[in-house]
């Protein structure tokens, strides 16, 4: 009791000092937090893929189509229940800056294969029935006001014209990583358009999804799918959806890898910071340590109060730091609109704040401990803090 | 127990030097001499003639180079840094010049510190400090911090936490140097009842001829050695 009431009274005894350290944690725990979450949205498409789905693009790159036509040959393989396409659309919404994914999908069969994608079936009929139709997320409804019967004026960039798109649903994610920051419009639209404006790139999809009944078999699947496009016009590439979307992180893997650095570099900067301040404390209480020495007082017992105060004030920051993430990681996710899919701390940021709260408060303490350990009584008694 | 006809401090052949940027500088060269116990003794001389170093290893927070130095009949010397601590807690009681009070524990809290390493319940705890506050005068201070208490009143209260644990010896490093006339003629009226009636063996270390009268016996130390001509 005396021990946490020394250690309490210690913290508080320079107002000002402790102050100004907790809200250099408080400040850290946050950038911190905030570095790892965008860490977290990058790989939130990785995170959110499902086993049972495979994707097949062409094997030269992303950036080159597949023929329609390979749709009805992947179906026939043993184990393939569900076969959809995709495009990427690429559409300008008045500009650049409000991105969002917008996806020319097979209406009828996309939707089976994410079943975390929630449709009320009215809105999802509604959709199927309207060539012009879209479905957009929450998050793309929420950040610029759609709502159901809007319409959606697109600028095409590799579709160029005006495109008009009418919301007739508005998905909610089963989970929280699900991302809601999508639009999907009708394949068929789209390729109908490009037929009559007699472009060569009819009848072409981005990738196919592969929705398969066992996950054991997806290497299996993958090399068959392959094995039938193998020396054809365009050969295929078909892997998980995991590895499908970890490959589009592996581009920016230099930016993660900075991020992360950078979201370390700040603990280690609040760490000297905090190393400072109890460097400072102990250097001023030299002479109080050695007075409860000489009363009797152990090594351990100085050194728990130096650990004590330490702890304290850094988990004082962390605390409040944690706290303050949230509101933080919303202002921030709302100021990036849909540029994250999806922004929310997990579990295991705050974990790694709260941990890395205790690692400085340790390790700020462990040379002043040392020290006022190891100080002879009558050295320590002369010393004026 | 010691027999009280027994010293209750043995000093033979001591020597201590500092070791000052690979100098050699020596503090106390060859120290014999003993102190009877309930004694009340002044170790007086001028600054640097080594009698703090002396009290320090009397009470054994530092170490001699040689010599031997038994306190209540335990070599001291010998002890490890742990049984030394243990030693203190159980034997000496410490008066500073400055006091050395906790500054973020009230009156009662810097009384109780030693009793906190006895197995003392906490009623027993609080009885204690109540009495050993109110032998020094300062019940009605108890709640007091030390910045809220005169030079005076806060090296009555260092004295009580210094024979609240009843110690064998109080050692006082200068415990009127900081004080007026008035508070320090009151601080050693209450060591010499420390003496007197708790039968407290005191050694004060003090230049101050006034302070140093109440002490019944006076050393004085010259350059590390003990004058005996004095």
């Amino acid at each position: 009791m005396h021990f946490l009431k020394l250690i309490l009274r210690n913290t508080l005894r320079h107002k000002l000092r402790t102050s100004l350290t907790v809200l250099g944690i408080v400040v850290a725990i946050i950038a911190f937090g905030l570095l790892r979450t965008v860490v977290d949205a990058w790989y939130a498409g990785a995170e959110g893929s499902s086993a049972t789905r495979l994707v097949t693009r062409n094997a030269i790159s992303l950036a080159f189509p597949l023929p329609i036509n390979y749709q009805e040959r992947i179906h026939k393989i043993h184990g393939v229940t569900v076969i959809s396409h995709a495009s990427w659309f690429g559409g300008v919404y008045i500009t650049e800056k409000n991105f969002f994914p917008q996806f020319a999908v097979d209406a009828k069969t996309y939707f089976d294969l994410y079943p975390e994608y929630l449709i009320a079936p009215a809105e999802m009929k509604a959709f199927i029935g309207d060539r012009k139709g879209c479905v957009i997320g929450r998050k793309v409804a929420d950040t610029y006001g759609f709502k159901i019967g809007d319409t959606i004026p697109l600028r095409g960039t590799i579709y160029p014209g005006a495109w008009s798109l009418t919301v007739r649903a508005i998905y909610d994610g089963a989970q929280a990583r699900t991302d809601t920051s999508q639009l999907f419009l009708h394949w068929d639209y789209l390729n109908e358009t490009l037929k009559k404006a007699s472009s060569r790139r009819t009848d072409w999809v981005g990738v196919y999804v592969i929705g398969i009944s066992d996950s054991d078999r997806a290497a299996e699947i993958s090399i068959e799918v392959d094995k039938i496009f193998k020396n054809s016009l365009a050969e295929t590439l078909t892997e998980t959806e995991k590895a499908f979307q970890l490959g589009f992180v592996a581009m920016t893997e230099a930016i993660v890898i900075a991020i992360r650095v950078v979201s370390f570099v700040v603990i280690f900067i609040i760490l000297a910071v905090m190393a400072n301040t109890m460097a400072m404390t102990a250097r001023e209480r030299i002479s109080e340590y050695a007075t409860l020495k000489a009363l009797g007082f152990g090594p351990r017992f100085l050194a728990g109060l130096i650990y004590g105060e330490s702890l304290a004030i850094a988990l004082a920051g962390a605390v409040i730091g944690i706290l303050l993430t949230f509101p933080v990681a919303d202002i921030f996710s709302k100021q990036v609109g849909t540029l994250f899919p999806v922004f929310g701390i997990t579990v295991e940021t705050i974990y790694m704040q709260a941990v890395a709260a205790i690692a400085v408060g340790v390790t700020a303490a462990v040379l002043p401990a040392f020290r006022v350990a190891r100080v002879p009584i009558a050295e320590g008694l002369q010393s004026i803090g | 127990m010691e027999n009280l006809s027994d010293p209750i401090v043995q000093i033979r052949h001591l020597t201590k030097a500092y070791h000052r940027g690979g100098q050699v500088v020596p503090v106390l060269t060859d120290i014999t001499f003993d102190i009877p116990c309930g004694e009340f003794i002044a170790l007086m001389g001028p600054s640097g003639s080594g009698k703090s170093t002396l009290l320090n290893l009397i009470a054994g927070i530092d170490k001699p180079d040689s010599g031997l130095l038994k306190v209540g009949g335990v070599d001291i010397v010998a002890l490890s840094e742990a049984e030394l601590a243990d030693w203190r807690a159980a034997n000496v009681g410490f008066i500073f010049q400055f006091y050395n009070l906790m500054p973020v524990l009230t009156a009662f809290e810097n009384v109780e510190l030693p009793l906190l390493l006895t197995r003392l319940a906490r009623n027993e705890r609080r009885e204690r400090v109540e009495l050993a506050l109110s032998m020094v005068g300062l019940t009605d201070r108890m709640e007091h911090y030390p910045s809220e208490l005169s030079g005076g009143q806060q090296q009555r209260v260092a004295i009580a936490r210094a024979f609240i644990a009843d110690p064998v010896i109080l050692v006082a490093d200068e415990p009127t140097g900081d004080l007026d006339r008035v508070s320090a003629d009151e601080i050693l009226a209450m060591l010499e009842r420390l003496n007197s009636e708790m039968g407290k063996t005191i050694i004060m270390v003090t230049h101050d001829p006034h302070a140093a009268k109440s002490a019944h016996l006076i050393r004085h130390l010259e350059k590390g050695e003990l004058d005996v001509t004095a």
